[in-house]
């Protein structure tokens, strides 16, 4: 990253950075309801948005907060919620309905440790696959996993730009680690942040079919109130956005709307590798766990261990083809993360092994020499 | 004769509701009303949840969303803040507004946001076959009440006005012709609007508690309405047992998204 005189370095805590970057992606309503521990996200934001002309409300409760982001959204104006795991559990009615109707909305989850209202002010891994099984159904998700404040910042950004490229929810998944550390985040330059707006419909009115199934299999968007008038629902429907019963609509749809994510993947998947090269032990880290791999790898490196790190940054649709291929030349997956193994549960999907497990859940980080003590079991 | 045909989606049709149902008599109201109203179609937004009611959206030419069971209040408030042009009119029925949408229903009247929501109280859950709802009176019967309700009923009308809302109605299907010049009113109301209207369901409702069929139920409705300005009159046990109709609360109160802006402005000026 390039540092000039314009660039502003601030310190600041993941919330912070992710109310700034929503801000700079254009977003311009959110709804929220406060929950610990994303609440900074919503009291930066009922500052910030007055200031630029935006929306900020605190709704009665999650399930009100994310019907009116979706509202908003369909009205043209980029939308985000931010919660935590009680919380997002009440939100998988409305994410589901955002799946459904394919509307653009950001969910940022800063999540604690559960099931029910569990450690609120610790951290926790444990909403992973709620993230993508969280609402009934089969339905296209997209869920990322940054680990640090700059990352936050940047995937916050790439939320809102995957969100409205194909028409689906976008989870921001945080921790409370992530969430309230504080760090030295370098604000990129304007000009080095590529933001992303929905495909606006080019067709007149009259023409407009909402869910038209397009050579993309994302249909252009209309804005409510722009003179384009259509109908929008929840129930299965055809293009035109009604409901109805025929089997073949019907199976057209759904396969549509999952075929998007499965489509793209290749574009969506994002994640990096490190060490791997020869490696003969792969960490599978996310997160803030990550951050605890990253150390344990370079500290077994130092003492002659093959150990690399794989950091998947987007979770869901997961890397399964990047990871079934180095799974020839690794011996032991390792996947440490602060819940009982739901990534580690993929892992074994895809590189068809059994991983070893380094989990926690009682609210404390995984150390980098929790993860190193496995490196060094399984190296000898 | 009114130009329905303006106003609807005439490939929708037939409509889903039963033989007998209100539900036909409330929609023409509405587009009588919004006709008169002089509303562009396109800055009208028809927003509803899951019900009988709910599927009015469908039938009409303007810009409708179809949501979640309880949630149009929640959607609604979105696309009136992030469209603050948009006349945004909910349609909702008697569990969907004050049952699971209870919550959403009470704060939208307390914030007093610009939006118009027209009850369709059936007294009974209609599209899932009759159960019990929470404006069924106490003793009468619904699927999942076979020996009558143990409960007492919400007064849909006095809990918008407890909670805030700038003008609350009341009316029937019998008194269509009131209906429609209620529903204008509310449109042209600056805040939160409510209109409830009696509705009848003779399959659901009317059946089960021997109320007669549609024409019987609208009936009653004809003879045990009594209006707002009758009813202040009188005395309560005189009161008992009617339907008081007409406008049961008119006040001024800030609006929400008027002042929300009105916020935006000064903070944008310091």
């Amino acid at each position: 990253m390039r540092q000039s005189d314009h660039q502003t370095i601030k310190v600041m805590t993941g919330n912070e950075a992710c109310a700034e970057a929503a801000i700079v992606s254009g977003m311009r309503f959110f709804a929220g309801y406060p929950i610990t521990p994303s609440s900074e996200i919503a009291e930066v934001l009922s500052r910030r948005l007055p200031e630029v002309g935006g929306v900020f409300i605190q709704m009665e409760d999650e399930i009100a907060s994310m019907g009116a982001i979706i509202g908003a959204s369909l009205a043209g104006v980029k939308s985000m919620t931010a919660t935590s795991g009680p919380g997002f559990s009440l939100m998988q009615e409305n994410i589901g309905y955002a799946s459904m109707a394919e509307v653009p909305v950001v969910v940022v989850n800063v999540q604690r440790g559960g099931p029910s209202t569990g450690l609120p002010t610790l951290p926790s891994q444990a909403d992973v696959q709620q993230a993508r099984w969280g609402t009934h159904g089969d339905h296209p998700v997209i869920a990322v996993c940054p680990s640090t404040v700059r990352e936050t910042y940047d995937w916050t950004v790439e939320a809102f730009n995957l969100s409205e490229r194909y028409r689906v929810p976008v989870i921001l998944l945080l921790d409370e680690i992530v969430g309230h550390v504080n760090e030295k985040l370098i604000h990129p330059e304007p000009n080095d942040i590529k933001i992303v707006d929905r495909v606006r419909t080019t067709e007149p009115p009259d023409k407009y079919i909402p869910y038209r199934i397009t050579e993309t299999d994302i249909p252009p968007m209309a804005d409510y109130g722009s003179g384009y008038r259509f109908n929008v629902t929840g129930l299965s429907h055809d293009e035109t956005g009604f409901p109805t019963n025929s089997p073949e609509k019907i199976d057209a749809l759904y396969r549509r709307i999952n075929r998007k994510i499965e489509r793209y993947r290749n574009e969506i998947v994002f994640y990096k590798r490190e060490l791997l090269e020869d490696a003969k032990i792969c960490v599978v880290a996310y997160g803030s766990s990550a951050r605890s791999a990253r150390r344990a790898i370079h500290e077994a490196r130092a003492v002659g261990v093959k150990v690399g790190l794989f950091q998947p940054y987007v979770l869901w649709p997961f890397p399964d083809v990047e990871l079934n291929n180095i799974a020839q030349q690794i011996k032991h997956f390792i996947v440490p993360e602060m819940n009982l193994g739901q990534i580690a549960h993929e892992v074994a999907c895809v590189t068809k092994t059994i991983p070893i497990k380094v989990t926690r859940v009682d609210g404390n980080l995984i150390t980098p020499g929790e993860i190193l003590e496995r490196i060094k079991d399984v190296s000898l | 004769m009114f130009p329905y045909e303006k106003y609807l989606r005439k490939d929708k049709f037939p409509h889903i509701w039963c033989t007998g149902c209100g539900c036909g008599i409330i929609l023409k109201a509405m587009l009588r009303a919004i006709d008169r109203a002089k509303i562009s179609k396109d800055d009208v937004a028809i927003v509803s949840g899951i019900g009988c009611s709910s599927r009015t959206p469908g039938y009409i030419d303007f810009n409708t969303l179809h949501t979640h069971h309880g949630r149009a209040i929640a959607f609604a408030t979105g696309l009136k803040l992030a469209r603050p042009k948009l006349k945004v009119i909910v349609v909702s029925g008697d569990g969907d507004a004050t049952a699971i949408g209870g919550n959403h229903f009470i704060h939208a009247a307390r914030r007093n946001l610009a939006m118009t929501v027209l009850i369709y109280n059936n007294h009974i859950y209609g599209m899932t076959g009759g159960q019990v709802s929470p404006t069924t009176p106490f003793g009468r019967k619904a699927s999942t009440a076979p020996y009558g309700s143990a409960e007492p009923a919400f007064d849909i009308s006095g809990l918008a006005i407890a909670a805030g809302a700038s003008f609350v109605a009341r009316s029937t299907c019998y008194h269509a012709t009131q209906l429609d010049k209620l529903i204008e009113k509310a449109l042209l109301k600056k805040g939160f609007s409510l209109i409830e209207v009696l509705c009848p369901c003779p399959t659901y409702y009317g059946r089960p508690n021997r109320l007669g069929n549609a024409v019987d139920m609208l009936m009653y409705y004809k003879e045990n309405s009594i209006p707002i300005e009758t009813a202040r009159k009188i005395s309560e046990e005189e009161r008992a047992g009617k339907i008081t109709i007409g406008v049961l609360h008119d006040i001024e109160r800030p609006e929400f998204c008027e002042e929300y802006f009105k916020l935006v402005e000064r903070v944008r000026k310091i």
